[in-house]
């Protein structure tokens, strides 16, 4: 099991990275972190030509608190990224799923972009972020453009990214006074792909629900918001049977698909669950 | 071919590696290190975890190319002069290594681990193990050694 033969580029500076990217387009592939490309190529389910490590770009690490937002760059590290003080302060759902991706030693190395870029939907921090409402900036030689996080996440591993862009930074939303999260996965094992995964964003003004986002991941194509939740709980306070309605409704809107691991029916069961859980963990915290 | 210089316990070595060549690799085979090893070869099992620039990273999951002008420990390192770290009595003193093929990437974890959680809990050091498959002790011993070792800090 080792990876196929490319040719190995290491740009000192964006622009040589982005130009690499514009003339090799498909045929190249960015190396972040590598926890989830180094097992692809050396299994050879990706053979890129060229690969573009881009860990030594300077400037891309950086986590900081502005506007309303935290801003992550791409290469800062999934373990430096849940405990970092501006996401510990302000984006307690990231502080909250990290603890679920991989292991210590894989979230040392893992960014938090490159999970994003993966696309994968049954990682934590894509699903994060739908449910904040965060967004990703984009860069190329053509520009840069900032994509919402809904619309960024198309199917399994694929993202609206185009083959010349990189993705430089992700704007998490920062919770305020009457907001409250809560992340909820189950794996077999801790450290495994989760079977189903929750998040949940509560705001809440004069005891009642203002705002509520819940998205589920896993069970779908991609991490996915469920509006039919989000309506039931608008205006309402949560109590138990309010937050099993909510956990029914969502898993009433997904279409799981048996798996060696669970039958779609379990998976259904298990999504409505965790939905009932955050959501009364969320609105705690929010309280 | 590509040159890379990387100092590993301390030493320094100027190799020539094709850029696909894991790092796990080129500590085994390149410089002869096997004390580090590899199961799985997809970041599961845990056993090729060596300390990078003072972070505990999968050898398996990095290209050699990629450590030019890094400083690596592996589990070689721990024990200098022959002199056994107080996390290595522990690990014999509690019975946690029966075959050893877990232990070194253990090791390199939780001293990276002990340096970053000095007082860890229970619970934190059996999910730091989440992340290192062993098949002989079941794990119980390990947890008791490496909540000794921080202990003894
Ligand atoms: S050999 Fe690297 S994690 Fe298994
Ligand atoms: S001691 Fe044999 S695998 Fe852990």
């Amino acid at each position: 099991m080792k990876p196929a033969p490319f040719r190995y580029e290491r740009p000192e500076t964006l622009e040589e990275a982005l130009g690499l990217l514009a003339e090799h387009g498909e045929e190249a592939k960015v190396l972040a972190g590598g926890q989830s490309l180094v097992p692809l190529l050396s299994m050879r389910f990706a053979r890129p030509a060229v690969l573009v490590d881009v860990n030594r770009l300077p400037g891309l690490d950086g986590i900081a608190a502005e506007n309303g937002h935290v801003r992550a760059g791409t290469l800062a590290r999934q373990s430096a990224f849940g405990e970092a003080p501006p996401v510990l302060e302000r984006v307690p759902l990231a502080t909250e799923a990290v603890p679920h991706i991989g292991h210590f030693a894989t979230r040392n190395r893992g960014t938090v972009g490159g999970s994003i870029a993966h696309a994968d939907a049954r990682a934590e921090l894509p699903l994060a972020l739908v449910a904040l409402g965060g967004s990703a900036v984009l860069a190329s030689r053509r520009g840069r453009r900032e994509v919402a996080a809904d619309d960024l996440f198309v199917t399994h591993f694929t993202s609206a990214l185009e083959p010349d862009e990189l993705l430089v930074e992700t704007l998490w939303p920062a919770a305020g006074p009457g907001w409250g999260c809560a992340f909820e996965e189950l794996a077999l094992r801790a450290g495994d792909y989760a079977l189903g995964m929750t998040a949940c964003v509560l705001h809440i003004e004069e005891a009642r629900i203002a705002v509520a986002r819940v998205a589920v991941g896993a069970v779908t194509d991609r991490p996915t918001v469920i509006p039919e939740a989000g309506e039931l709980l608008a205006g309402e306070a949560v109590d138990a049977t309010l937050a099993r309605e909510a956990g029914r409704a969502a898993a009433r809107a997904v279409d799981p698909v048996d798996s060696l691991h669970a039958s779609a029916a379990y998976q259904r069961h298990l999504t409505g669950l965790l939905v009932e859980r955050a959501v009364l963990r969320a609105w705690e915290a929010a309280l | 071919m590509i040159p890379i210089e990387i100092t590993v316990n301390g030493r320094r070595y100027r190799e020539t590696v094709p850029a696909r060549l894991l790092l796990s690799d080129f500590i085994r085979h390149t410089l002869g290190l096997t004390g580090t090893h590899v199961g799985c070869e997809h970041g599961v099992c845990g056993c090729c975890t060596i300390i990078l620039d003072g972070t505990s990273i999968r050898s398996c999951l990095f290209l050699a190319v990629q450590a030019d002008g890094s400083e690596l420990r592996t589990v070689e390192g721990l024990a200098g002069g022959g002199e056994l770290t107080a996390l290595q009595r522990a690990f014999r003193e509690r019975h946690a290594l029966q075959c050893g093929f877990c232990t070194p990437g253990i090791l390199m974890a939780a001293v990276d681990f002990l340096g970053r959680h000095p007082e860890p809990s229970r619970e934190q050091v059996v999910g730091l193990l989440s992340g290192h498959l062993c098949r002989c002790t079941g794990y119980e011993p390990i947890v008791e050694a490496i909540l000794d070792a921080a202990g003894e800090r």
